[in-house]
């Protein structure tokens, strides 16, 4: 085939129909279109809602709100990290200050990319389906270049997973103080385990941890981390989703008790 | 017709053939500073070689440090029943291990030993583990490595004068019809570009066969469209010889159901690993099939067959790995007696013996094979195999140093040559052989040109008689004519029953008269559509070859009246020793084959002697064995 | 054994047209088994690519009811009862004659990856890698060419101009195995892939990965990591941090 191509660009094969595709292959775009959708509608919302974030009789933070970061937080919501902040205008809400993080975190991830490339850009929207651009130029200059900057996003990461870490801890908090447990603690251990799950899976960690070396045999502690994480990053589809309807049911859970609109379930104390 | 018909090109070196002999042969040429120009009837990357899986056999003795070429040596000898060119089967147990060593330094990643070695594995016939490997896609890292390899090439030319092909051009899917010749020499090779159809004329004082196999001839093959025998066919028609044409190999493991791939391969691997043999009734039937030749080095019990796979020192390995001619004749007994399985095969079983993971690991692509073809799981059920046409064992007859025909500047290696592996070739051979027989090829051929001082020109009637035929097919017929297609399938239909794993001298006069009745049809062959991209032309000029290739190996086995490794006569059920003496020798005459008798080159008394007494009596004649005592005695005395 | 309608895509770069044939199939065929016998029965000229019949070599690539796959390896059971089953060349490389494409894009793509650099101090026979050390590669290495990945990849397949910029999910898992093989002498495989090859063209959709009879993983095992090894160097704000601390090589591959 080296030499016997004749040179100048030739026609494709004259196929006057743009798919073939006999299949639904419009389903999965539309239903992640729809999920992610969903995500951003309760979001936006949320961090609009400013209020409902904090049980303090049980310790209970929505993680939109974790952490709390300023002075206008509701009293107990902040923990470790203080109050940095000072009071907000009353159009902006805590949450806001810390959602460029975990929200960048996934808006640069490798999975939500290919996500809202095919079900929002359509770029394409299934495989061998035409996408719908007449020009096309990748991640190769901005504003999609900037993607690259996932790494920074994933050492956020590894901090958001920790503050949630510890608001499950902090959620085993007994009516009359001591140690306590609510459907409400659970909700949010299984929220931070689906996140960690999610975070440690990330193709940057599965890079830094170990993806870059040349020569496993030397690092084995390294390879074996590798190999942990790389069980994870095969699944990192499933913990994408996982993680995010458990942030928002997280998340609404909290609101609801803290507006008095449920009880929570009081499993011990 | 007029010269604007036709691409005229020139070259030092043309090797016809992109699998692993004709591109090490390259490779081997363009290092020697030659214009060569490599030719193939498919895409780049895509020639047979790729579809091997087992391996490549080289005594490296990486898995087992006992392993050197004096016992790989005599294994080949042993799998070839002592008729191999002992010459050739020395130079490749000599040699295999550093073409297998240099293959790394082009980019091959081998699977590994523990101390980071390449990593050898068992297969029927050798002695000890020997096929270096890859999974099982062997083939596939061997022709992707020569491949990358003459890309490299290329770039280095590229760097060097701006244009990727100045000294190492590929042309794909372009077929050689014939070989040009003046003076008896060879002047070049005339094809044409599936593409378009185009004539090309490639003027070159040497040109390399490297065109592999002629299993298309057969209904029940694992090889592709591409195996019609040209290489044989060019060079006979050239005036060389063939030798050793009734030599076929029927491996014993392809796949028969269901019946659109009946005959793929299923890889002897699945053996060296450990996968046995049943028949209906569940008995591992190879137990009852160990010749008297090789009862000395197989296992007698399942027991001890089955400590062979973990303690190979104290044990003799299962009779499941005899060479694969015993095998295949077992199985067709088997499925004769009506102990088959429900398709007429027998059971290969991996399923009971090895874990699922292991099966996935190390033989991925059969249990992606099975899975997607016959919907069958490898790692829960067996599978039904039956012997499939596999390998010429013969070809073209060859000076074994250089790999020179009878024609001068006409060069083969590869499938194509003959010789080197006798009656029977042991597995993984082959790839080995491509490698050491293919940089021969190509360093000789770089020679020979540097010691032809005038390149021979190739007369214009020679290239317009040869337009001429390749035309033929496509000449308004009134009649219509016959349908290449319909040819085709009834060769193989006659091939397959008549001359196919057991034969019989009525059947193989049946066949030659059949054979001859195809000649005639052949004149009338038409097709329509014109000559871009036309495969039914191009099955049209393949058929020559085809035929002429199957009179060949029909006439051979007419003549041999024993049986010996891919040669079985129902009819003269014994290994002769006297046969053994005598290779026949296929050429040219008029538009017929004719053979002759030719004595078989005679083993000097180093390489007799490696071997003990007491097995060369089960080959040689009673005067052979006199003289190899007096020999030997006369050494003693020294 | 039925008959069923097939639709095939006949013609040149000169037009063509989806014709229709009726056709014996039988039980356990592939769709190339049906192109055979047509070839044989109905339309000797029909053009069309094999060798194998058996998913090892990668020449039979052609698109079946739209889908890319080879049409060696799609049986005739995966469609329904009546489907009508359509047959196309791949898209994205230019017709030559009815399933067969002109492939040599990339063949000339493949030229302009530098080849394996052997390490100046080994001969042969004295190379030693580790299992888990090669491992990586052979998963690129197990790539039969069949072009079926750079024939989706929406990147050239919906934009002819980015040909020329764009060297293709196969190749970047050349570049890959490159980079990961134990003993290659080169250093600068990323920046090739992210400046020559246009690496960044890709928007990790998948497609490549979708396809691939092999079942190689590009997109998540070569063409992320390289992105990924591309921002080792370009932007990580630890690695710089690290290599001024920590020794150099726990970061980076040494080579
Ligand atoms: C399924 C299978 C598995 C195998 N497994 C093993 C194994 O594990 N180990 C082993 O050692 N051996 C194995 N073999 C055997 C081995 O692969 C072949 O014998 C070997 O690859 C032949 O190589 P070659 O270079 O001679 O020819 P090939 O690789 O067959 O190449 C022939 C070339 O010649 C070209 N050609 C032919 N005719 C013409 C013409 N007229 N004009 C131009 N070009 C032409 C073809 O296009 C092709 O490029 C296997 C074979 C098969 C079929
Ligand atoms: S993942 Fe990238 S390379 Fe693969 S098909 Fe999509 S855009 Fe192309
Ligand atoms: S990577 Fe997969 S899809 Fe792409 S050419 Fe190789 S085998 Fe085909
Ligand atoms: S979080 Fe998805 S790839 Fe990093
Ligand atoms: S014919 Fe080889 S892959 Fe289909």
């Amino acid at each position: 085939m080296t030499t016997t191509a004749t040179t100048p660009p030739r026609p494709r094969a004259a196929i006057a129909e743009r798919t073939l595709r006999t299949d639904r292959w419009w389903l999965a775009p539309l239903l992640t279109f729809l999920g992610l959708a969903g995500f951003l509608v309760y979001a936006t919302v949320r961090i609009f809602v400013n209020d409902n974030y904090w049980v303090e009789e049980f310790h209970y933070l929505a993680p939109f709100y974790s952490p709390c970061l300023s002075e206008s937080c509701a009293p107990g919501s902040s923990h470790f990290l203080g109050q940095p902040f000072p009071q907000l205008p009353s159009w902006m809400s805590p949450a806001m200050l810390v959602l460029a993080l975990p929200g960048g975190f996934r808006a640069t991830c490798y999975y939500y990319r290919k996500s809202y490339y095919r079900s929002f850009w359509l770029s394409p929207p299934a495989c061998a389906v035409p996408d719908g651009h007449k020009k096309y130029t990748g991640e190769t200059r901005f504003p999609l270049l900037i993607q690259n900057v996932h790494r920074y996003f994933f050492y956020a990461a590894v901090l958001v997973g920790l503050v949630l870490t510890y608001d499950a801890v902090i959620s085993f908090h007994g009516k009359e103080g001591g140690f306590g447990i609510g459907l409400g603690s659970l909700i949010l251990v299984v929220n931070a385990v689906l996140i960690w799950g999610y975070t440690l899976g990330c193709h940057s960690c599965r890079n830094i941890v170990g993806g870059r070396l040349t020569h496993f045999s030397k690092h084995p502690i390294r390879y074996w981390m590798w190999t942990q994480v790389g069980k994870l990053n095969k699944r990192h589809q499933l913990f994408a989703w996982l993680s995010m309807f458990s942030v928002v049911i997280a998340d609404a859970y909290v609101w609801m008790v803290a507006s008095g609109a449920i009880n929570d379930l009081r499993i011990f104390n | 017709m007029t010269d604007k018909d036709i691409t005229r090109l020139s070259y030092d070196v043309v090797v016809i053939g992109a699998g692993g002999a004709g591109l090490r042969a390259a490779i081997e040429a363009r290092l020697a500073g030659k214009k060569t120009a490599i030719i193939s009837k498919s895409l780049f990357g895509k020639a047979h070689t790729v579809m091997a899986e087992g391996g490549a056999a080289a005594a490296m003795g990486n898995a087992n440090s006992n392993d050197n070429w004096m016992v790989h040596y005599k294994d080949t000898i042993r799998g070839g029943k002592f008729l191999n060119h002992y010459r050739m089967a020395e130079l490749h147990a000599k040699e295999a291990p550093e073409r297998i060593w240099e293959l790394e330094t082009y980019g091959a990643l081998f699977d590994r030993t523990k101390d980071g070695k390449i990593s050898q594995r068992n297969f029927g016939g050798h002695e000890y583990p020997r096929l270096a490997h890859v999974g099982d896609r062997t083939g596939l890292e061997l022709i992707r490595t020569l491949q990358q390899k003459i890309v490299s090439l290329q770039q280095e030319d590229f760097a060097e004068s701006g244009d990727y092909e100045a000294r190492l051009a590929v042309f794909a899917e372009t077929t050689i019809t014939e070989l040009m010749l003046t003076d008896g020499k060879v002047a070049g090779a005339f094809g044409y570009r599936r593409e378009d159809g185009q004539f090309l004329l490639f003027e070159a004082p040497a040109v390399v066969l490297a065109t592999g196999g002629v299993g298309k001839s057969f209904k029940v093959t694992s090889n592709s469209w591409e195996y019609t025998g040209d290489g044989h066919a060019l060079a006979m028609r050239a005036g060389a010889n063939l030798v050793n044409m009734e030599f076929l190999q029927f491996h014993p493991t392809g796949m028969v159901w269901p019946p659109s791939v009946k005959g793929i391969l299923v890889t002897e691997s699945v053996r060296g690993d450990g996968g046995v043999l049943r028949n209906s009734e569940g008995r591992r039937f190879m137990f009852d099939y160990i010749p008297e030749v090789f009862k000395a080095q197989y296992a007698t019990t399942e027991e001890e067959g089955d400590r062979w796979y973990t303690d190979p020192d104290n044990n003799k390995r299962p009779p499941e790995l005899l060479p694969r001619d015993e095998v295949a004749r077992a199985i067709n007994s088997e499925v004769k007696a009506g102990r088959g399985s429900p398709h007429g095969g027998v059971f290969l079983d991996v399923s009971t013996r090895m874990k699922p993971e292991v099966i996935i690991k190390r033989l991925p692509s059969m249990h992606h094979q099975f899975k997607e073809l016959a919907d069958v799981d490898i790692t829960k059920e067996p599978m039904e195999v039956g012997p499939t046409c596999h390998y010429v064992m013969g070809g073209v007859e060859v000076d074994p140093d250089s790999t020179q025909s009878a024609v001068p500047g006409l060069f083969a290696a590869g499938e194509v040559a003959g010789g080197m592996h006798g009656s029977n070739r042991l597995g993984g051979n082959s790839l080995s052989d491509l490698l050491v027989f293919g940089k021969r090829a190509g360093e000789y051929a770089a020679l020979y040109v540097d010691q032809t001082a005038e390149r021979p020109a190739v007369a214009q009637s020679d290239v317009d008689a040869a337009m001429a035929k390749a035309l033929t097919p496509l000449v308004e017929d009134a009649e219509g004519g016959e349908n290449p297609y319909t040819v085709q399938h009834e060769l193989q239909q006659v091939m397959n029953d008549l001359v196919g794993i057991i034969r019989r001298a009525d059947e193989l006069e049946e066949a030659l008269v059949k054979i001859a009745e195809f000649k005639k049809r052949l004149a009338s062959v038409r097709v329509g559509g014109g000559r871009k991209y036309n495969p039914g032309w191009h099955l049209a000029i393949d058929l020559h070859n085809m035929v002429v290739v199957s009179e060949a190996i029909a006439k051979a086995a007419l003549e041999r009246t024993e049986s010996r490794g891919g040669h079985t006569r129902d009819d003269h059920g014994k290994m002769d020793p006297n046969w053994r003496k005598i290779n026949l020798i296929c050429s040219v005459q008029g538009d017929g084959v004719s053979l002759r008798r030719q004595p078989v080159p005679t083993m000097p008394i180093e390489l007799l002697g490696l071997f003990d007494r007491s097995e060369l009596a089960k080959y040689l004649t009673e005067d052979e064995l006199a003289a190899f005592d007096e020999s030997t005695k006369d050494g003693e005395k020294e | 054994m039925t008959t069923r309608h097939f639709r095939v895509w006949r013609g040149d770069d000169q037009g063509g047209a989806l014709t229709d044939y009726d056709v014996e199939v039988n039980e356990g065929e592939v769709v190339l088994d049906i192109v055979h016998r047509l070839q044989a029965t109905q339309a000797p000229d029909l053009a069309v690519r094999w060798n194998c019949k058996a998913g090892k070599c990668g020449s039979c690539s052609a698109e079946i009811n739209g889908k890319p796959g080879l049409l060696c390896m799609t049986r005739m059971n995966t469609f329904g009862p009546d489907e009508t089953v359509t047959v196309t060349p791949v898209r994205t490389f230019p017709v030559m004659r009815d399933l067969v494409t002109d492939v040599s894009f990339n063949y000339e793509k493949a030229r302009e990856i530098p080849a394996f650099a052997p390490p100046a101090d080994l001969k042969p026979g004295e190379y030693r890698m580790q299992q888990v050390d090669v491992e990586r590669s052979q998963e690129f290495r197990k790539c039969i060419e069949c072009f079926l990945c750079q024939n989706t990849c929406h990147v050239i397949r919906d934009h002819e101009e980015n040909k020329a910029a764009f060297a293709g999910p196969r190749f970047f898992i050349r570049a890959a195995e490159l980079d990961m093989h134990p003993l290659d002498a080169r250093d600068d495989r990323k920046e090739f892939a992210q400046e020559e090859q246009g690496l960044g063209f890709c928007n990790i959709t998948k497609c490549c990965t979708e396809v691939c009879p092999e079942h190689i993983k590009i997109t998540d095992n070569a063409i992320i990591p390289m992105k990924e090894r591309v921002v080792d160097r370009k932007y990580d704000p630890l690695t710089w941090l690290g290599r001024k601390i920590f020794r150099r090589d726990q970061l980076e591959s040494q080579k």
